[in-house]
């Protein structure tokens, strides 16, 4: 409900965000660095390729046994940091 | 042996360079001075001027060739200029770099002088811009330039603050003229800090508007024709209890970068310099302060591939300089302290005859 309610499908990542293999993110506007985990890091390079939150949650219940509601969960709050770090155009 | 004839084909300039003082509030002078034994269009002697004697400079020898003690500026410029000549008639000095804000003052009087009678040339604002950027004249600075500036009054008694509470409101910031900055949330914090700050700077005191935002800061120097040889921005990771960077980054800023064009552009500025602004959440930019030289962390634009220092001699000497538009994003610099260990009989020299 939630995930609707912020329509996360018109946020787009600030297009100059660099992110490693390791999952380390730079954001160079503002020289804050950050380190993801492995699910944050799948999150954040589907993002960038411009897939919608469903297709997110798809690629990720093919990929991982885990269940629709934690995906659409953990994919809210990633975005939650995301808007609160100004990753995240909204 | 290649090497050896490619650097026989460079010019080899003698240097001056003050500010060796690296402890925790360190002077530009080592930086500055590692950026020139980095020029790759000259190789340099250099010779460091030192205040004091424990300036950790003066026992750098893979990086300073000779030191002679200069007199503080307080001893006026006719001191100056006498301490300067002597030095000058053994060392033949191409190019000096003042490092410190309290020196420019006597330098920028000196400025012609030295360079006809010595042949000492500098690369220094005017008396008219170092004077209209101070920071009890920056507010109408700003204005002149079109460039935001936290709004300010000077202060010259304890009793006028109360009644200025109701301009500023609360947070305010009380400032020495020369150093010091300190937040108040209280009449009578502003009160303290007002009798503290003017106890140790004098009069007046700057009573400025507290912006919210974060810290960004230019390292630039400009043609003293309107036009920016080099600037790179910086946000410090990790400051001091001064207040001092120990680790920053440069990042990328184009609103920053054209802000300073605009006031370089404005003001003709000769020189390097050193731009502090707050960056609001709503990405307006707040001019806080602009200091008339290098800051200590200018080796941070060579690391990032703008060597500004080499910029400024080659400029200053009528040389083809650089004139740069790009450099490294997302380059950090680290500092450190570290030990030297020195015999006391260098210490002797530099403390009894004044040179080493």
């Amino acid at each position: 409900m939630f995930v609707s309610s912020i329509n996360t499908n018109i946020m787009k990542l600030k297009k100059d965000l660099a992110i490693s293999d390791s999952g380390f993110l730079f954001n160079p506007s503002t020289g804050d660095s950050y380190s993801l985990n492995p699910i944050g890091v799948e999150f954040f390079k589907l993002l960038q390729k411009g897939n919608s939150d469903d297709e997110i949650i798809s690629q990720i219940i093919n990929d991982y046994a885990i269940d629709k509601n934690s995906v659409e969960k953990d994919l809210y709050d990633f975005k939650n940091l995301l808007v609160n770090y100004k990753l995240i155009n909204a | 042996m290649l090497s050896m004839k490619l650097n026989d084909n460079k010019p080899t300039y003698t240097i001056a360079v003050t500010g060796l003082n690296a402890i925790d509030s360190p002077g530009p002078g080592v930086p500055v001075i590692r950026a020139l034994r980095e020029a790759t269009s000259f190789n340099v002697r250099i010779i460091g001027l030192s205040y004091e004697s424990l300036e950790p400079g003066i026992y750098m020898h893979d990086l300073v060739d000779k030191v002679y003690q200069v007199p503080y500026p307080a001893a006026g410029t006719q001191v100056m200029f006498d301490r300067f000549k002597y030095i000058n008639d053994i060392e033949n000095i191409d190019f000096l770099f003042p490092n410190f804000d309290a020196e420019l003052f006597n330098f920028i009087k000196l400025e012609e002088q030295m360079k006809k009678e010595l042949n000492i040339k500098m690369l220094i604002p005017t008396m008219e811009q170092f004077e209209a950027r101070n920071k009890v004249n920056l507010y109408e600075y700003g204005k002149k330039h079109g460039i935001k500036v936290p709004f300010a009054k000077m202060v010259y008694a304890a009793h006028e603050i109360p009644t200025l509470i109701s301009e500023f409101g609360f947070p305010l910031v009380i400032k020495g003229k020369f150093y010091d900055a300190k937040i108040a949330y209280t009449t009578e914090q502003a009160m303290q800090h007002f009798n503290k700050i003017s106890s140790q700077w004098g009069l007046p005191v700057l009573v400025q508007e507290f912006v919210h935002g974060t810290e960004v800061n230019v390292c630039g120097v400009s043609d003293g024709q309107g036009k920016l040889m080099g600037a790179v921005p910086m946000r410090k990771l990790y400051i001091t209890d001064k207040g001092k960077a120990w680790a920053g980054v440069t990042i990328s800023d184009k609103k920053l970068i054209d802000m300073t064009k605009k006031l370089v552009k404005a003001t003709n500025w000769n020189g390097p310099f050193e731009l502090e602004v707050m960056k609001t959440t709503s990405e307006e930019y707040y001019l806080i302060e602009i200091n008339p030289r290098f800051p200590a962390w200018c080796y941070l634009p060579v690391g990032a591939g703008q060597n500004q220092v080499e910029s400024a001699v080659n400029l200053a000497l009528g040389n083809k300089a650089s004139y740069y538009s790009k450099y490294d994003i997302g380059k950090m610099f680290i500092r450190y302290s570290y030990d030297l260990i020195v015999n006391m009989n260098e210490f002797e020299k530099i403390s009894t005859f004044g040179e080493l």
